[in-house]
């Protein structure tokens, strides 16, 4: 495959079967290998829909600085897009995050805040939103409540997804700003009755729940459960787990993120095994599992490696 | 046998303390009524006027009820039931 340059390869990832771990030939697991992007995550995609849309809003102009609380992935995507296009970026990351992120972030020219770790990315958003009030000129993009977020899966991972694989069944996604699972759940929604858009989250140690108020909580402004059909919390101890169950037993090496969607994934294709009914079950497999190494997730026993996620944002 | 509760650090000050208490119900709201009789008050932080509380997720056996019917979601011994903060996600 040619492209003109590397924003143009962004998306068209391929979608491969995952013959061993599916229940049989009438319940089959599918993973969209979203690691494949320029960047190494299904991010790029929302970066570059972001960065588009603000340009042509007028909201962005060369030398503009860019903001976002951003946990990784959509730094990463946009710390890439920003050296192409001749913006600055500031990442406000919560400090619990992998020491990968924030040297890849560097080394791209952007500048990392921190935000405390105790609160995990509601601090991030909190951090950024008053560094967007005190910095008028700067830009903050705001995956969570973004609508070009989510319109980039509504334009291409949807549509991918429908060409790959016309018989589908069912869509599983993590949950972060949710930008995946509604513009992909919503052209999937218009093209396949019946289809099921389930979210897998990851279920994080106390520390990052914090001692907040319940009425304190954070839900994007993007998210809108009646895209969704269910909803699934996964521990780090099933999403550890799955996360080598794919590499040992289809050779993908991913992020852990990727565990918590074939957990769920695997219940789904039980369910339809039980009830007798035919199943074809896409992943999303947000990234690879580098950028993770050095937490300690794919290293030891499986219990050693959930103590070592204890505190940590792992997905 | 019972259902397991499994109550988030903030919300301990009304089980004294206690991670996770046993309770029982036929649905959901029954469980919470259930939980309040022995633990007051703790009904009123997790359910307002329109069901469960918009920052306040509860997961029966790891499934968001919300998606099960909600305050209305059958429950039974032998279930677990997951009470967390919303809160964003991580690789974003």
């Amino acid at each position: 495959m040619r492209y003109d340059s590397l924003l143009d390869a962004v998306g068209g990832t391929p979608l491969v079967g995952l013959p061993r771990l599916s229940p049989g030939p009438a319940a089959r697991l599918w993973a969209k290998l979203e690691d494949r992007n320029p960047t190494g995550s299904v991010k790029d995609r929302a970066a570059l829909w972001m960065v588009t849309a603000a340009e042509k809003d007028g909201l962005l102009r060369p030398g503009s600085t860019i903001l976002e609380p951003t946990s990784g992935n959509t730094g990463i995507a946009l710390a890439m897009i920003a050296r192409l296009r001749g913006y600055r970026l500031v990442c406000v990351m919560p400090e619990n995050t992998s020491a990968e992120r924030t040297q890849l972030l560097r080394m791209y020219g952007a500048s990392v805040v921190h935000s405390p770790a105790a609160g995990g990315s509601n601090e991030a958003v909190r951090v950024a939103k008053r560094l967007a009030a005190e910095n008028p000129g700067w830009v903050m993009l705001y995956q969570y409540g973004n609508e070009a977020n989510s319109r980039a899966h509504y334009e291409t991972t949807g549509p991918e997804l429908l060409a790959d694989l016309p018989e589908i069944t069912h869509f599983v996604a993590g949950l972060g700003t949710s930008g995946t699972l509604m513009g992909t759940g919503r052209f999937l929604r218009e093209h396949v009755p019946g289809v099921q858009i389930v979210a897998a989250e990851p279920r994080y140690g106390e520390l990052v729940y914090g001692l907040r108020n319940m009425d304190e909580g954070f839900v994007p402004e993007l998210y809108d459960d009646s895209v969704l059909t269910a909803r699934y919390s996964v521990s780090a101890a099933d999403a550890l787990r799955r996360t080598r169950q794919l590499v040992h037993e289809e050779g993908i090496f991913a992020g852990i993120s990727a565990g918590c969607v074939l957990h769920a994934g695997l219940a789904l294709a039980e369910k339809a095994r039980e009830a007798g009914e035919r199943a074809d079950i896409a992943l999303l497999i947000a990234d690879a599992g580098w950028k993770y190494l050095s937490t300690g997730a794919y290293a030891g026993t499986l219990a050693e490696a959930e103590a070592r996620l204890e505190g940590e944002l792992w997905a | 046998m019972a259902i397991e509760v499994r109550i988030p650090t903030i919300l301990r000050t009304f089980t004294g303390g206690a991670k996770s208490v046993e309770g029982s119900g036929g649905t959901l709201d029954e469980l919470i009524a259930d939980l309040d009789s022995r633990y007051a008050g703790i009904r009123d932080r997790l359910v307002d006027g329109s069901g469960l509380r918009r920052f306040v997720n509860v997961y029966l056996n790891d499934e968001d009820v919300r998606f099960l019917g909600g305050l209305e979601a059958p429950v039974r011994d032998g279930d677990t039931v997951t009470v967390l903060p919303a809160v964003a996600g991580g690789s974003r």
